[in-house]
């Protein structure tokens, strides 16, 4: 103890602990993780979850997702029912057993897929979304499996696929079968090209590794949302490899779309317009209406 | 050339150095001790044989990259005849971590494509470890692209670290670079046969490794992720490799039993590199033995098996949702 802790009366000389937030109620305020501005939680949620001073697109969960780009009426779920089982019997710190239950506790879903069918302003479509907070929205057999019924139900039903990344890379928990899905998953689309259907991939933070480098950058139009870390390696390795710092603002949306990578950067308040924009055009359908 | 021994092969390289004494020593001796000799060169072999049999999958592991292991080049010239190399994706450059071009396999027209290694300092560093840009990838779909075109048959040899974790693979999209050359292989019109001969390393070894039929040599690894790689996100230290590589099932026999693998290549007592001949001689006739029940299909018979093989690819249950 210092000798001014020492004076210091003990309320407030109470020793905070680490991570410790003010006393402001938890969930009313949100402070900008980009611009520091301190935003009305509802604020926030009304505008997307961007920030309305600079822009940052916060990470956002499945379920929201597809709540923001499908319109609200007859939306169904597809590939519910594939669950995941523990193939290897995989344990390191923690079993994966175990770590399935907590993930699903922590993050609402049972898996790292949530693949829904429905519409955006009115055009009908299959949405295939990633779930970040399990496992780091890593793939493996049941995000392959979901992703598959998904495609296999667009060409069903004669629509177009569209699948919104944000996955650190395929599940190591399940060894090589996680590999394999990105064969499967990249297989599966040739049938939807074969059916002459759209894939939009839209592109979130953070796309890499075994997600990156398989389906995500075969869309027929290669979205992503702003400021969003998409590559295969992972910035760290890179540096460790070559070791030389890495260039600003490298592996993220905008360095992408200079290189050539990706069609568009698309805010988040705009991309229920330019999907139904892009599959009609790609579909040869008339324009929709512009949304409010 | 002298065999270069792991560490868990000490036991056999102080047996080898013995009989290596005593070959010297019998060149200026009166007395035969060829006797004696072939006794100690059998009892080597034995040694290997039973630290073989109990070798572990880390163990497993540094066999694939062992320094003297014959590399896709070495296979090419063992298992081929009338090879013509080509070069280059036609858009950036040639990429030397991966090899491929035109050659004969009894006699018949095929198109090879494999990573390859460099064997000397200079050498792996013109190769880059094996580690392929996407360029190595574009080049490889050219060559799946012009097999396609003249209806040849597509050998791949898959012996990678990984694809190249760098700056300008990144710029030049290593990731749409694989993406696509899963796509592409998933729909190629003639029949793919894969041989993991070394390390298959990742994505970097699937962006050449889908097919209709996947071999693996007995002391090849294949994996989502290198054992170290694994141990350093999982147990936050590389040195928990041999724990990640027993964990993720890497070896040929437990990827055989996970069904993700067709067959296993037998490798020679002690490795491919002991006994290289040994080994072009198996796997030339585990390529003959795959490749002739896919030349007998039609390609579209062919196309719908290697869909289904992808498809059924994962583990999961199904239950009932109201």
């Amino acid at each position: 103890m210092s000798w001014l802790q020492k004076l210091l009366p003990p309320k407030i000389n109470k020793t905070r602990e680490p991570g410790a937030r003010s006393a402001v109620p938890e969930g009313l305020w949100h402070k900008c993780q980009a611009c520091g501005a301190v935003l009305y939680r509802t604020d926030l949620e009304k505008n997307l979850d961007v920030c309305p001073k600079c822009n940052f697109h916060n990470r956002i969960n499945a379920r929201r997702r597809l709540d923001i780009l499908l319109d609200a009426e007859g939306r169904f779920e597809i590939g519910a029912e594939v669950q995941p089982v523990d193939i290897l019997k995989f344990k390191a710190t923690k079993r994966y057993a175990d770590q399935l239950v907590s993930s699903k506790e922590a993050s609402g879903e049972d898996d790292a897929m949530v693949v829904m069918q429905g519409s955006i302003l009115n055009v009908p479509i299959v949405v295939a979304v990633f779930e970040y907070n399990f496992i780091t929205g890593s793939m493996g057999s049941v995000v392959g499996e979901r992703f598959v019924r998904g495609v296999k139900a667009a060409i069903e039903n004669n629509v177009p696929f569209m699948c919104v990344a944000a996955s650190g890379g395929a599940r190591m928990q399940e060894g090589l079968t996680s590999l394999m899905q990105m064969a499967k998953t990249s297989a599966a689309l040739t049938r939807l090209t074969q059916a002459g259907l759209p894939f939009i991939s839209l592109l979130t933070d953070p796309t890499m590794g075994g997600v990156s480098a398989s389906f995500a950058f075969l869309g027929d139009v290669v979205l992503a949302e702003p400021g969003a870390l998409i590559g295969f390696a992972g910035p760290r390795v890179i540096e460790q490899t070559v070791r030389e710092t890495l260039p600003e603002g490298f592996q993220r949306s905008e360095f992408l779309l200079e290189k050539g990578a990706i069609d568009q950067i698309v805010d988040r308040r705009e991309q229920r317009q330019k999907i139904a924009d892009l599959v009609t055009l790609l579909s040869r359908q008339p324009a929709v209406a512009t949304a409010n | 050339m002298k065999t270069t021994f792991l560490d868990f092969e000490q036991p056999i390289a102080e047996l080898e150095n013995k009989i290596e004494e005593l070959r010297f020593v019998q060149d200026d001796s009166a007395v035969d001790i060829s006797v004696e000799i072939g006794h100690l060169e059998k009892k080597s072999q034995e040694l290997t044989k039973s630290i073989y049999s109990k070798i572990t999958p880390q163990q497993i592991a540094q066999v694939a990259r062992h320094p003297q292991r014959p590399y896709t080049l070495d296979y090419v010239k063992g298992l081929f005849t009338g090879f013509e190399e080509l070069h280059g994706d036609r858009a950036y450059a040639d990429d030397a971590a991966i090899v491929g071009g035109l050659a004969r396999f009894n006699g018949q027209s095929v198109v090879v494509i494999g990573h390859q290694k460099g064997r000397d300092t200079k050498d792996r560093q013109y190769r880059n470890f094996g580690m392929p840009r996407p360029e190595g990838y574009r080049k490889a779909l050219r060559l799946m692209k012009l097999a396609e075109r003249f209806n040849l048959p597509v050998l791949t040899f898959v012996d990678t670290p990984g694809a190249y974790p760098g700056i300008g693979a990144e710029e030049r999209g290593q990731s749409e670079a694989i993406g696509r050359n899963l796509f592409e292989l998933a729909q190629l019109r003639v029949p793919v046969i894969t041989t993991v001969i070394g390390e298959g390393g990742s994505g970097g070894a699937l962006a050449i490794a889908v097919g209709d039929a996947v071999l693996m040599l007995q002391y090849a690894t294949y994996s989502v992720i290198s054992p170290e790689g694994c141990a350093s996100i999982l147990w936050k230290t590389a040195e928990k490799a041999p724990e990640a590589a027993e964990a993720m099932g890497i070896t040929s026999a437990r990827l055989k039993t996970l069904g993700l693998i067709d067959k296993i290549v037998t490798e020679p007592v002690g490795g491919a590199h002991r006994n290289p001949q040994q080994m072009m001689v198996s796997l030339k006739k585990a390529l003959a033995d795959a490749l002739k029940p896919l030349q007998d299909k039609t390609i579209d018979q062919l196309l719908e098996a290697r869909y289904e093989r992808l498809m059924a690819y994962g583990k999961f249950k199904e239950v009932d949702v109201a």
